[in-house]
């Protein structure tokens, strides 16, 4: 049985609504990643020592646990305990935590290595060091951060084919339904490896965007 | 506690780093108006001495006392960073480095703080930034960012940051001592300009000419201490201890 692509538009609906789930799964983590990884970094960094001890335990458990084992607790775990989260709501909570914490890391990094006269002038001014952090520290450490925080985020998409086994029906899992009745593993496979990288260069592009709009506020 | 009588008025400041004794039993009364020069070489503490005014670096003893109020009263925590952020907003402060804010343009730096702390409104900040941004001469450059002006602009949009919050006192820390040659001189203009409006500074400068033109008075600092104060005619020319000579003497050539 040798190669047919021309069996792809047949089923290309469903490739495609699997190609919104993705991109729809990976946006909401990412932001959420993003959000909590500022809220995570400034709790590392300034909070009082009891906030502080429980969020490292947190911290720990996204880091140093697997991405997919995350993902059952919350879907399948948390059930236990009365929280029963639709799939793609469990999806973008295991992926936006799990990476915020490595955001977290990135912009706690960022925060210190702002030059410390920045908090020295907006004091003078009559900031407090709450408001100095929110309007003068925050957004430098958090400039400074978008190039890495993008490799973050390519790795979230890819990431993202994870959630197909709580039963999100995101790009993979729907190339993989689409192979259980056509028996076309190559050319669906291969589609999806298309759609992904295409999602790929669409993120590295608004990064780009992004790198360029804040070069000169640097 | 007796009763206050100068604008600023500094009682017996002390400051140690641990066992490092930075400023000794300091004390200093400047009147309103009055433009006061600090001189010294580095490490006589006399940028110490100008930041503990605003608490930047706190003293470890003695009393900063500002047009009636105790800048650094004993207060519960809370408190005191309460009264302390409204004491600052009645002192503006200039930095050796800019300090400018990088994410923000030179009308952002400007208003950011009236914004958030007086409430203005954004037609009340635009009106603001201007007034302040012209009289450093700046206002052509009123959206560039700090990475697209000189050091000398820097500076004078610095110093159209700390006016806008319509501060008390200005203290100067070195605030030209980054900066190019040829870019001292718009700065100094801009200091001049504050000291015909009669402004109350204070101001730690490396600059003996410039100090001698604007100051009313001039202070020599030396480990610590204040070794020797007086107009600037008086403390340049004839200066009384040998520790003023020998700084004055490498630091003003061809001096007579």
């Amino acid at each position: 049985m040798g190669l047919d692509f021309s069996i792809i538009p047949k089923y290309m609906d469903i490739i495609l609504l699997g190609v919104g789930w993705t991109i729809g799964i990976t946006v909401a983590a990412a932001l959420l990643s993003f959000v909590c990884g500022i809220i995570f970094a400034v709790i590392a960094l300034y909070a009082p020592w009891l906030v502080r001890q429980p969020f490292r335990l947190i911290e720990w458990v996204f880091m140093g646990t697997p991405l997919l084992l995350q993902l059952f607790l919350i879907y399948f775990g948390l059930v236990q305990i009365g929280i029963d989260l639709p799939a793609f709501v469990a999806g973008i909570i295991g992926l936006g935590l799990h990476f915020a914490v490595y955001n977290s890391e990135l912009i706690q990094t960022a925060i210190l290595a702002v030059d410390k006269g920045q908090m020295e002038a907006a004091r003078t001014l009559g900031l407090s060091r709450t408001q100095a952090l929110r309007k003068v520290v925050i957004p430098q450490a958090v400039r400074a951060v978008i190039p890495p925080i993008g490799n973050n985020m390519i790795a979230l998409l890819k990431d993202s084919a994870l959630v197909s086994v709580i039963g999100v029906s995101e790009l993979t899992l729907s190339a993989q339904r689409v192979i259980g009745k056509t028996y076309r593993p190559f050319e669906f496979y291969i589609l999806a490896a298309a759609f992904y990288y295409v999602i790929n260069l669409c993120m590295e592009w608004v990064q780009r965007k992004i790198e360029r709009r804040i070069s000169i506020s640097r | 506690m007796t009763e206050q009588t100068h604008f600023v008025e500094i009682r017996h400041a002390q400051k140690s780093f641990g066992s490092l004794e930075v400023l000794k039993d300091i004390s200093l009364n400047v009147e309103r108006g009055q433009i006061v020069g600090i001189i010294g070489s580095s490490g006589s503490g006399k940028s110490t001495l100008l930041r503990a005014i605003n608490d930047l670096d706190p003293l470890t003893g003695g009393e900063i006392w500002l047009d009636g109020v105790q800048v650094n009263k004993t207060l519960p925590h809370r408190q005191y960073e309460k009264h302390i952020n409204e004491m600052r907003q009645h002192v503006g402060m200039v930095f050796q480095h800019f300090n400018l804010f990088p994410h923000m343009t030179a009308r952002e730096n400007v208003t950011m703080a009236p914004k958030l702390l007086k409430g203005l409104s954004q037609a009340e900040a635009d009106k603001l930034a201007e007034e302040q941004l012209d009289k450093v001469g700046m206002l052509e450059r009123i959206d560039y960012y700090p990475s697209q002006l000189s050091g000398g602009q820097k500076q004078r949009v610095a110093i159209a940051r700390a006016l806008a919050m319509k501060p008390k006192l200005m203290l100067f820390d070195e605030a030209t001592s980054a900066l190019d040659p040829e870019l001292v001189e718009e700065v100094n203009m801009v200091m001049k300009k504050l000291a015909e409006e009669h402004m109350t500074m204070i101001i730690v400068t490396h600059e003996m000419d410039f100090a001698a033109s604007v100051c009313d008075r001039v202070l020599f600092m030396d480990k610590g201490v204040v070794v020797e104060e007086g107009p600037p005619s008086v403390l340049f020319k004839n200066p009384t201890q040998d520790r003023t000579r020998e700084f004055l003497r490498k630091h003003i050539e061809g001096a007579s």
